[in-house]
């Protein structure tokens, strides 16, 4: 057993927060360059290079890459031989978000009731905060920053098994389709697969934090995102719905086991500035 | 055919005349800021027949809420924000003199029309350049609604703002003709 003391959660969330709104990551810097090469239009090169130009801009003179430095969603990987002491956990994770979005001046952008009052909480939390128990003594934590713009344009759909993989494929282009100029594209389309109604919506987050120059490990799989990529890419909606080629980025699946009846699809559309960092305790 | 077109707010019906979809611009002056909270402030004065805390006849709203200002700056960064949600509202403002609208995303046919109707456009700034936009705001000053935050109306002052015309005074929509230029099958 591993002691840890939680107030050595906060400088480390802290440091996330910043990092992740400020650096992107290579990845995605070098992904745009690739579909620059191959864009037709030339306002959507120019959009491509203002968004290179951009990201350089925001590292160099320490800034978040976009105002929308997001809802904070945190996953925890806690290492099930890790003991925890010295507080609430989860109220360290907000404190290490609090401390980064003042000091990394972030806007904060939660406010804390949805509808009735709506009023700002001032210090970005709560934060969203997902928990894995692995095997191991150590804690892993990833800050993945969600802007409000992308996130509107998601969708879970309960389809059927008749529907097959082509209609999952037609469910998501479509989903992109819809979305138009309104989540910032060139996008990354996150899609969880099957489990249920919250674990598809899980699923297709989660898939968001891997990185643009991995490959799917499951051949069958890569072969899917790779198709309903070149699919998105004809559409025409180009970067920021003004016409091109480069609507998104990447297509990441993850699939779970489902019940007999259910087929849960969700698509979880995240902007260009796919930002996430992750530290281990 | 593309143009690079410098304007200086405020803005006049001539202003308008010379902008065609795709043009690239950069304003220079002073524009103000509002997103949704402050939209609904402010219609709500016009149909109460008040006074807005700002003479709106042909000005500029950039559809931002920017990050706070760090040590030496005068503005965090400062991206648009998506339009839609804007858009109940925009019609009331463009009937009370508002020329111009900065954001991104399309807009809805209602907010098109009254474009065509009040001699109006919408100019697309890049979502997510956040820091490139910032560059361009020499001042920026809460003008109204502080207990907003980010979502306070602030008055800036703008030097070569970079935008594109998405749809200009005859009605058309380049998120429309431009991904009809380019969809294949």
């Amino acid at each position: 057993m591993r002691k840890i003391n939680v107030k050595d959660v906060i400088p480390v969330v802290r440091k996330l927060c910043i990092d992740s709104n400020y650096y992107i990551g290579n990845d995605v810097i070098e992904k745009i360059k690739e579909f620059r090469e191959v864009e037709v239009s030339p306002t959507a090169k120019e959009v491509l290079d203002i968004l290179l130009e951009n990201y350089a801009l925001a590292a160099k003179e320490k800034m978040p890459i976009c105002q929308d430095t997001g809802v904070a969603v945190v996953f925890i990987e806690l290492g099930q031989d890790v003991h925890l002491i010295g507080g609430d956990f989860y109220e360290a994770i907000n404190e290490g978000v609090r401390q980064g979005y003042k000091d990394g001046y972030l806007r904060k952008s939660m406010v804390d009731d949805p509808i009735i009052k709506r009023v700002n909480t001032k210090d970005n939390t709560p934060a969203v905060i997902y928990t894995d128990i692995v095997p191991g003594n150590r804690i892993k934590i990833t800050v993945a920053p969600k802007g409000g713009g992308s996130e509107n344009m998601s969708e879970v759909k309960m389809m059927k098994a008749a529907d097959g993989i082509e209609g999952v494929k037609d469910f998501v282009v479509d989903r992109i389709r819809r979305s138009g100029g309104n989540p910032c594209p060139p996008v990354v389309v996150g899609v969880g697969l099957g489990g249920n109604f919250e674990q598809s919506a899980l699923l297709a987050k989660k898939s968001l934090l891997r990185a643009l120059d991995e490959p799917n490990s499951d051949p069958i799989w890569a072969d899917v995102e790779t198709d309903i990529l070149k699919r998105i890419n004809r559409l025409g909606i180009g970067p920021q719905g003004l016409g091109g080629n480069t609507t998104a980025l990447g297509v990441f699946i993850l699939h779970k086991p489902c019940h007999i009846a259910s087929m849960p699809v969700a698509v979880n559309v995240q902007c260009h500035a796919a930002r996430h960092k992750s530290a281990q305790i | 055919m593309a143009e690079t077109i410098y304007l200086k707010t405020p803005l006049s019906d001539e202003d308008m005349e010379k902008l065609n979809i795709g043009d690239k611009v950069y304003i220079t002056g002073t524009i103000y800021t509002g997103r949704d909270a402050a939209h609904k402030r402010l219609v709500e004065l016009l149909q109460q027949k008040k006074e807005l805390p700002f003479d709106i006849k042909g000005q500029v709203i950039y559809y931002v809420g920017p990050a706070p200002a760090p040590p030496g700056k005068p503005i965090g960064s400062a991206g648009p924000t998506t339009s839609y949600r804007m858009d109940p509202y925009a019609p009331i403002l463009m009937e009370a003199g508002l020329k111009a609208m900065i954001g991104k995303g399309p807009r809805t046919q209602p907010v098109i029309d009254s474009m065509v109707k009040n001699k109006a456009v919408y100019l697309a700034a890049v979502g997510g350049a956040a820091v490139v936009v910032a560059e361009s705001i020499k001042e920026a000053k809460v003008i109204a609604y502080e207990d907003l935050g980010t979502e306070a109306i602030r008055k800036l002052k703008v030097e070569n703002f970079p935008c594109i015309v998405a749809n200009d005074i005859k009605g058309k929509d380049i998120y429309v003709e431009g991904v009809e230029k380019y969809k294949k099958g």
